[in-house]
């Protein structure tokens, strides 16, 4: 089986169609996921209640149901609405989600491109999302969609900074951009000349750790960094206006990204695809290497909705000082520290 | 290789033509937001041509900067002062100033267009290998340390001159 793909070596053309449906597939299928395990399950044990119940086996078809609800509902835009930047921005914002994809590598072999420029990649076209939000929250012709719209900007632009800084750790100690590269010199590293385990950089990158989840935490507008879309406040910001298959378009973005973030950030300090005393090398890690990272975002997705779950939103300054004063001159001396170990040990 | 080379041929025209079309339309539409959104189908299109050219690593510093930074400055500054749907007849200069900008912009594609014409005349260029990372990053700090050193210095200055005039008191 897992010779049978190592020697799988199909022309580009088939290679690319097989990518896209890959990638069309997964990404409402990880949406699914993250949103019936967490925001439905985890969610309703961390508060004490049950949760879904009626739809499937305990409940777990719920999320299939709500997205069927969508689908059927009828496409509105509001009359002042800019019809077509109205319409796109959902596009663009899952055109952001869906670039993603296409860096997170799965194994050795099995990811869609393995760009030498990796994560400077991946954090460039997150960054395309804002886009997509600002389009939404003008065209909406809506007061408290433009303040969500201006508050996910700000926010965004703020929390894109140490989300690079934090990176640039990992990236001085890996000595590579590319995320396979990564992955490959964690599993090859060794502590202090003890190989049993590699070198996650988790243990050395705690800091840089902390400060990405915490980025990419605001990036996704999530609490407790949900100023952009906060319902008690500006019912639900850049959002307010959509309906149907257009929200459902901003709900699986969402949740596909919160995915891929958790991906990336066990590719960069968890250690990616790779296992422990199995070299990197072997021909398993065609099954394997996809388990093995499913079960690293399942873990990294907790802690991001862990906090979901347990804080309390920030105020509009809050939030930015605790980019600013905190995140940033943390991740600085971070690199700091970083750079002269690595040019010292 | 020829094959290849003639896709890239078609997508670079294609690609070009969207950039002129988009650049038309950032001046000659009545919407100052739809003319930002038009800027950022320009940008991305030159960030596709650095693709073509086989340089990853400064296409996707165009899409990071321009895309992600500046354009959502432009529409940060744009939607918290006047943000109106639908067409703004304000927006319109003058027939002088429109003549002005034109001749100067054919001037400047005059120049530009001779300065590159002369530089490369006749001349050859070999294959196209895709740049690795690690040799930007080697000729900046290399070959390029002093201009980087400088540009930054002067990034710094138009830092602290932006906070003089922000700040009031």
């Amino acid at each position: 089986m897992t010779l049978l793909l190592a020697a799988f070596d199909p022309p580009y053309w088939v290679s690319t169609l097989i990518k896209v449906l890959v990638i069309s597939i997964v990404v409402p299928t990880t949406a699914l996921i993250l949103g019936m395990v967490f925001l439905f399950k985890v969610m309703s044990w961390m508060q004490s209640r049950l949760g879904p119940q009626e739809a499937g086996p305990r409940g777990t078809l719920q999320l299939l149901a709500d997205g069927v609800k969508f689908l059927q509902k009828e496409d509105i835009a509001p009359f002042g609405a800019d019809r077509f930047i109205f319409r796109t921005a959902p596009l663009v914002v899952l055109m952001s989600t869906l670039l993603l994809y296409v860096a997170l590598p799965a194994s050795a072999h099995l990811v869609v491109s393995d760009l030498d420029v990796g994560v400077f990649y991946v954090l460039a076209v997150s960054s395309l999302s804002v886009l997509g939000v600002l389009m939404a929250g003008w065209a909406s012709a809506n007061k408290y969609s433009l303040m969500g719209g201006l508050r996910a900007a700000g926010q965004l632009i703020a929390y894109e900074l140490p989300m690079v800084l934090a990176v640039l750790g990992v990236v001085i100690q890996a000595g590579t951009l590319s995320l396979n590269g990564i992955v490959f010199a964690q599993a090859n590293g060794s502590i202090f000349g003890w190989d049993a385990i590699g070198n996650p950089y988790i243990l050395t990158q705690f800091v840089g750790f902390f400060i990405f989840l915490a980025a990419v935490q605001a990036e996704l507008t999530q609490p407790p960094f949900d100023m952009p879309v906060a319902e008690s406040e500006i019912v639900s910001g850049y959002q307010v206006e959509y309906t149907g298959f257009r929200f459902l378009i901003f709900f699986l973005a969402e949740f596909a990204t919160a995915f891929v973030f958790a991906g990336i950030a066990s590719v960069l300090f968890l250690g990616g695809w790779a296992v422990p005393w199995l070299d990197t090398a072997s021909d398993w890690y065609y099954v394997l290497g996809p388990v093995v990272l499913f079960a690293k975002v399942m873990i990294v997705s907790f802690i991001i909705f862990w906090v979901r779950f347990t804080y309390p939103r920030f105020r509009e300054d809050q939030l930015q000082s605790f980019a600013w004063k905190i995140l940033i001159p943390l991740a600085l001396a971070n690199i700091v520290v970083t750079s002269v170990l690595k040019v010292v040990l | 290789m020829f094959g290849l080379l003639v896709a890239q041929n078609i997508a670079f025209y294609v690609i070009a033509a969207l950039i002129v079309f988009g650049a038309l339309r950032v001046v000659t539409c009545k919407n100052l937001v739809h003319a930002a959104l038009w800027l950022v189908l320009v940008l991305a299109g030159v960030a596709g041509q650095y693709i073509l050219l086989a340089a990853e690593f400064v296409a996707v510093t165009q899409v990071l900067v321009y895309l992600g930074a500046i354009v959502v400055l432009f529409l940060f500054g744009i939607m918290l002062t006047r943000a109106k749907t639908g067409h703004d007849l304000e927006l319109d200069n003058p027939t002088p100033a429109k003549v002005g900008a034109g001749v100067i912009g054919v001037l400047l594609l005059g120049v530009m267009g001779y300065a590159l014409w002369d530089a490369w005349r006749g001349q050859e260029l070999g294959d196209i290998v895709v740049q690795r990372t690690a040799e930007v990053s080697d000729s900046l700090f290399s070959t390029y340390l002093l201009p980087f050193e400088v540009i930054s210095v002067l990034l710094l200055a138009a830092l602290i001159g932006a906070i003089v005039l922000a700040r009031r008191d």
